[in-house]
């Protein structure tokens, strides 16, 4: 009797392996958890240093036109004015998903409605490599033919904030398609059936019904890829001529928040000014990609309905 | 003598090479509410999607055979499909209000005819929720989403979307076989109180709803038409040993 009741109140073998397993993925997960909040901390901490211990006004920072950390202006005051690259990173991000939506959703429904098959054949492998071209070679070939191209249509250098969203716009055009093909997708058949049984033209079908249901995807899809275009670096900081000046029309050189950050934060030493809000603009990238994040979690519970 | 609305002659149709229906004979009267029963697979459904052309969708169905809708041949390759299929409406089995308002879901049919005229709709919407004995339920809740009614209501705002079109046909394949017994009286209801002003053909598993509502009821098995009658007729003194067997429940 005894040997049962003891068995019975120690843990079993599957129960210890049980709660190992528990143990092993929770730390995995605390892991993850652990790097995120201190990437977050750890920008946030150099970010607002700039503030803090630079006393840097927050408000001179984001609405100030004049760019020039390690320099001073007639006041003593270092010119640390970031609307320039603040600009041209949401001008580069909202032109690119401009010109991309209606593509996107173009070849979508011809994917989805009107050639399912031809779609299904060429849209895998085309998406596939398009997202895995590395984006040096998307700079590259904006670089050689599209800067030159807008050189040759608009005159100036070419450079500038169009060729960053002709670029991005070819970058974030499958990831919006994808996706606008996967929403279309999961627009259940018998909408199609219904409102072609009720005397609706294809046309009709897909305007009215399928992408009306299938809007707040396509919105997801749209977001998810201006998150994508607003940290992009490389390829943008390649055509888009780095001049931090207020961009006074789309062709003229401009720059974006990542443009700056890669090519200023090997040249500055760290704890100074000149550091400092370099780390500040990564601090309103890092919000601005939360930012994005809720959009898309508040469309996605708006449209499920 | 009736007027026939519809008449069907030597219907085959084929999924690929598979037939699937060896030549059906009917014909529908006008006004009147035929069922069309069978066991799964009988061909039934099929046999009701030929009538409004939904099998044009897929691209592996061939369909042969004689259908004149008062006078005209469907399949005739002139044949304007949307003027069709707004003459001759269908609700499906699953309730399928489309993710709009229930006043949207019933105007979709106005619209897509190029109905811009708002006095018009908000008549023909009101008239077509009536029709569908629906509108007490929702007159207060026209601009919320369709899919916040209940499954019955969901199917019966389905029956006022595809009347609104005031449709000579109305198809109806198994309108109560996902709802539960309470809102499928209802739907049955309504469909009462439809018969006289429209035809309706009516496929269904439920031999008592058949019993119940139709006029007329085919019997279907293997994609052949076993026996066509009155509804009285079939269920009380059935010509064939098949049919009997099937609506005294021995199989299917």
């Amino acid at each position: 009797m005894d040997l049962i009741r003891e068995s019975l109140l120690k843990k079993s073998k599957a129960s210890k392996k049980d709660q190992f397993g528990r143990v092993l993925t929770f730390s995995a997960l605390l892991l993850i958890v652990i790097v995120v909040v201190s990437i977050f901390w750890f920008v946030a901490s150099k970010g607002l240093a700039t503030f803090f211990s630079n006393k840097v006004n927050l408000w001179d920072f984001l609405s100030g036109k004049n760019w020039a950390p390690g320099q001073t202006d007639a006041h003593g005051k270092p010119l640390t004015g970031a609307l320039p690259m603040i600009t041209g990173s949401f001008l580069v991000t909202f032109l690119a998903a401009l010109i991309a939506t209606p593509f996107a959703i173009g070849t979508a429904v011809f994917m989805t409605e009107i050639s399912p098959k031809r779609g299904a054949k060429i849209l895998g492998p085309v998406t596939e490599l398009l997202v895995g071209i590395p984006s040096v070679v998307y700079g590259f070939i904006g670089l050689s033919v599209i800067v030159p191209t807008l050189r040759f249509l608009f005159g100036g250098s070419g450079f500038g904030i169009l060729a960053g969203a002709m670029v991005l716009f070819v970058m974030i055009l499958p990831t919006v398609t994808s996706m606008t093909v996967d929403t279309l997708k999961s627009v259940p058949r018998h909408y199609r059936e219904s409102a072609l049984a009720l005397g609706a033209t294809r046309w009709q079908t897909i305007y009215k019904v399928i992408l009306r249901s299938a809007t707040p995807g396509i919105l997801t899809a749209v977001v998810f890829g201006m998150a994508r275009a607003f940290g992009e670096a490389l390829a943008v900081q390649m055509v888009i001529g780095n001049a931090s000046l207020m961009p006074k029309d789309l062709t003229s050189p401009a720059s974006t928040l990542t443009s700056i950050l890669t090519q200023g934060i090997g040249n500055t030493v760290m704890g100074s000014l000149e550091n400092n809000v370099l780390w500040s603009l990564a601090l309103i990238l890092l919000l601005m990609s939360l930012v994005f994040n809720i959009i898309i979690r508040a469309i996605a519970k708006k449209g499920a309905i | 003598m009736t007027e026939k609305i519809l008449v069907t002659e030597n219907v085959h149709l084929y999924y690929g090479k598979k037939e699937a229906l060896h030549g059906i004979d009917l014909s529908f009267n006008k006004n009147d509410i035929t069922a069309l029963i069978g066991p799964s697979g009988s061909g039934k459904s099929t046999y009701l999607r030929a009538l409004n052309r939904m099998h044009d969708l897929a691209d592996n169905v061939t369909v042969n055979g004689t259908f004149m809708f008062n006078g005209q041949d469907i399949y005739a390759p002139n044949t304007d499909t949307v003027n069709l299929r707004q003459k001759i409406g269908m609700v499906f089995q699953q309730p399928n209000p489309f993710p709009f308002s229930i006043y949207d879901n019933v105007a979709f049919g106005l619209r897509t005819a190029g109905n811009k005229d708002k006095g018009f709709l908000d008549e023909t919407v009101e008239k077509s929720l009536k029709q569908a004995a629906i509108w007490d339920e929702v007159k207060d809740t026209l601009h919320k989403s369709a899919l916040s009614l209940s499954g019955g209501q969901q199917q019966r705002v389905s029956i006022a979307r595809a009347l609104a079109t005031s449709p000579e046909i109305l198809l109806l394949d198994e309108p109560t076989a996902a709802l539960d017994p309470m809102s499928a009286s209802k739907v049955e209801d309504t469909m009462m109180q439809l018969r006289n002003q429209l035809t309706m053909i009516i496929v269904t598993h439920s031999m008592a709803q058949a019993s119940r509502i139709s006029d007329k009821t085919a019997f279907f098995m293997d994609g052949d038409l076993v026996e066509f009658d009155n509804t009285k007729k079939i269920f009380l003194d059935p010509a064939k040993q098949e049919t009997q067997d099937y609506i005294s429940g021995r199989f299917g």
